[in-house]
């Protein structure tokens, strides 16, 4: 009897739709990322400094939720933080051709000093938390089970903070400027052969900097929802190898936003896994399912997929007039 | 830029890039003050001014650094500190003078540490301790090897990019020195998820001369020779044989390495090989000479620590020993500052972060006056395009 009570609790409804609802919550910022980062690397600019990126959106939306209760506030607060720090990559890496590998290092080993110095300055003894962010629910299908989740605290796939539905409709539309406008075409050709977009009378410095800034944006946005809808407070390891994630995540995409959608939902759904597990008295090691996304992709990789597409320009920085 | 057809390639004008840089119109004086020493000048003026903004005394933190870092005993810290970074630092320079990015160094670290901790003190009753040491140190330089050999492999033989693969495996060997350290090397005395400690004993010896009870001196393990040796052994190995300069070819254009008739996918693999056993030894110098056990959160992140010192020192294994002496003291006694400014320790991120962002500035104005780039980005760079066309 007892067993068969832990089988219909494990299974039911409502720790199914906890499941969901926890894939989408840890999936929702990589996907912001890594939307980001491949439109960065799609203009040929491999931005190493997303982890930083996030940092700084996690922090600075954070406080801005914080001080203006507002989680829009927030996001905004985010978006600009992120941006405003891929600035530097702008300046460093597009602008001068600097190396795009240690000026990324250098921009996430900064952010993480910066914000934890300026948080311990700020809330040493405060440590405050924010409260639970409000959820749209789509009327009608918000009544399904485990998919709806109304009226569940972290709601589920259809019942949702707001912003995630614009970021979902984000990739879609990042998906479709990419491959169906001019504006994404001058992005893939920055970053195939800047050379040839130059020659159009296009800016590649232009399009690379305009790149490299939706991509701190996002990050930054991504780092926000971390802070404010996901964990309610800040912390200096909030981020915790997310940007590194959200990087490879971009590289497996192909290049292609969507993919970039169900890799972050799927490693989302690792990490829902392994919280699910535990409250099921499931015997799995945390540690091995947090392994199982990138054990997963290897072996793709090694098998099938080989040669991982990346654009022919990747990391190089351009220079008018040699070759 | 993407045309690569041999004729494009013969047009390439020459331009100075060999690795110790050219020096066309400033000294060589100017040279070395621009490139390896204003970042650091430039980072610690920016951190005092940091300090300043938020109420410190930037005085008072520099030489709390200093007296954490150097005074009464602190000094054996530091130089125990050296032993791991300057062995993650040579492994560096081989991988980045063949033109490789390896960043997964913690992945590889932290697995070493995991298996010899795990192992160490099960040995440890049955061997002589010299032979156990020695033993360990051989594994976790092993542990650190095989670590590399995928990324390893799918670069040889599939040209898949080392990045992508690096940082996947460093999560997957994060992961995997946890799963081990909670499971199979868990200490069973106790319910904290940690390794069973060694005897001590049963750690590494101190250098002689560097205990004294009367001064409160615990002693500086040998370790720190043994990173120091493996430092010569690099720069022999990279400047005086003919494996460094295969290596060094294969950096500098992967393209001439080919035409060269080099085996450029085994290059690859003994470059990888190469760095993953150095990571290895570092894991085993922490281990065995500071820590004695492993806790399963433990994750001390060198990694990127160590890349700005190694281009600072222009990818130099000897030249790296002072920037090591720095960094090590930086963290040591920046520890001790920050708790006495009532700051975090992280502040020594920032200066670490800084000095690399002032490290490519400079590099750009240096660029621009006497040429030559010592940074792999410049191979890099080459070998993708090359790999595209």
């Amino acid at each position: 009897m007892t067993t068969v009570l832990a089988a219909t609790g494990v299974f039911s409804e409502q720790a199914l739709t906890a499941l969901v609802a926890g894939a989408i919550l840890a999936g929702v910022p990589l996907m912001f990322a890594a939307l980001g980062e491949l439109v960065s690397q799609r203009a040929g600019v491999l931005n190493i400094g997303l982890e930083g990126m996030m940092l700084m959106g996690a922090y600075v939306g954070f406080v801005a939720a914080y001080h203006g209760s507002s989680e829009w506030l927030g996001f905004g607060a985010g978006l600009l933080a992120g941006a405003g720090v891929s600035l530097l990559m702008v300046l460093f890496c597009v602008r001068w051709g600097l190396d795009q590998i240690v000026t990324g290092i250098a921009i996430t080993l900064t952010c993480e000093g910066a914000t934890a110095l300026i948080f311990e300055a700020e809330f040493a003894e405060s440590r405050p938390t924010l409260g639970a962010t409000d959820k749209v629910a789509i009327p009608g299908l918000s009544d399904l089970p485990v998919a709806g989740g109304k009226g569940e605290s972290n709601g589920s796939i259809f019942t949702q903070p707001l912003v995630v539905y614009l970021g979902l409709a984000l990739a879609v539309l990042v998906a479709w400027i990419l491959r169906r406008t001019h504006m994404g075409l001058n992005v893939r050709a920055a970053g195939d052969a800047p050379g040839a977009l130059d020659a159009a009378g296009v800016s590649v410095f232009a399009t690379r900097s305009w790149a490299v800034l939706f991509a701190g944006a996002l990050a930054g946005l991504g780092g926000a929802f971390l802070a404010i809808v996901g964990a309610g407070l800040f912390q200096d390891t909030i981020v915790g190898g997310r940007g590194f994630i959200a990087i490879v995540l971009a590289m497996l995409a192909r290049s292609r936003p969507l993919w970039a959608v169900v890799g972050a939902m799927l490693f989302g759904a690792s990490l829902s896994i392994a919280d699910w597990a535990q409250v099921a008295q499931i015997n799995i090691s945390t540690d091995f399912v947090f392994m199982l996304p990138f054990l997963l992709v290897l072996f793709v990789l090694v098998v099938f997929g080989r040669r991982a597409y990346l654009p022919a320009a990747l990391a190089l920085p351009y220079e008018r007039g040699t070759r | 830029m993407t045309e690569t057809t041999a004729a494009a390639e013969l047009r390439e004008p020459p331009r100075p890039r060999e690795v110790t840089g050219g020096q066309a119109q400033l000294g060589r004086g100017g040279d070395f003050f621009l490139r390896s020493i204003l970042p650091l000048v430039l980072a610690l003026g920016t951190g005092a001014i940091i300090l300043v903004a938020i109420g410190v005394d930037p005085i008072q933190y520099y030489k709390d650094v200093y007296s954490g870092g150097v005074q009464f005993a602190a000094w054996q810290d530091s130089l125990m500190r050296v032993a791991p970074l300057l062995l993650i630092a040579v492994g560096l320079i081989v991988v980045f003078r063949a033109g490789i990015w390896n960043l997964g160094i913690d992945g590889q670290f932290l697995l070493a540490a995991a298996v010899i901790s795990g192992i160490g003190s099960r040995f440890e009753e049955h061997l002589p301790n010299t032979i156990n040491l020695l033993l360990l140190f051989v594994i976790a330089g092993a542990v650190g090897a095989a670590w590399t050999i995928v990324p390893a492999l799918l670069k040889a033989r599939y040209e898949l990019n080392e990045i992508i693969t690096t940082l996947m495996m460093t999560f997957i060997g994060i992961n995997l020195a946890q799963i081990l350290v909670k499971g199979p090397f868990q200490d069973s005395s106790t319910t904290t998820p940690q390794t069973r400690a060694f005897d001590f004993t049963a750690l590494l010896p101190s250098i002689p001369g560097t205990e004294s009870t009367s001064r409160r001196w615990p002693g500086v393990h040998v370790g720190l020779l043994v990173a120091v040796a493996a430092a010569f052994v690099v720069w022999f190995l990279m400047s005086r044989t003919s494996l460094g300069l295969r290596l060094q070819v294969l950096g500098a254009s992967m393209r001439s390495a080919r035409h060269m008739g080099l085996d450029v996918p085994r290059l690859i693999i003994v470059a990888f090989l190469l760095s993953g056993f150095f990571v290895g030894l570092a894991a085993a110098t922490e281990i065995l000479g500071v820590k004695g056990y492993q806790r399963a959160d433990w994750n001390p992140a060198f990694g990127l620590w160590v890349v700005p010192l190694v281009f600072l020192a222009r990818l130099h294994a000897i030249g790296v020993i002072p920037y090591v002496v720095l960094l090590s003291l930086a963290s040591i006694g920046g520890d001790y500052a920050a708790q006495n400014a009532g700051l975090t320790p992280q502040f020594t991120l920032l200066l670490v972060g800084l000095t690399l962002l002032f490290m490519a500035l400079t590099e750009w104005i240096a660029r621009r006056t006497a040429g030559g780039s010592y940074l792999p980005g410049a191979s890099y760079r080459r070998h993708r395009a090359e790999g595209a066309g």
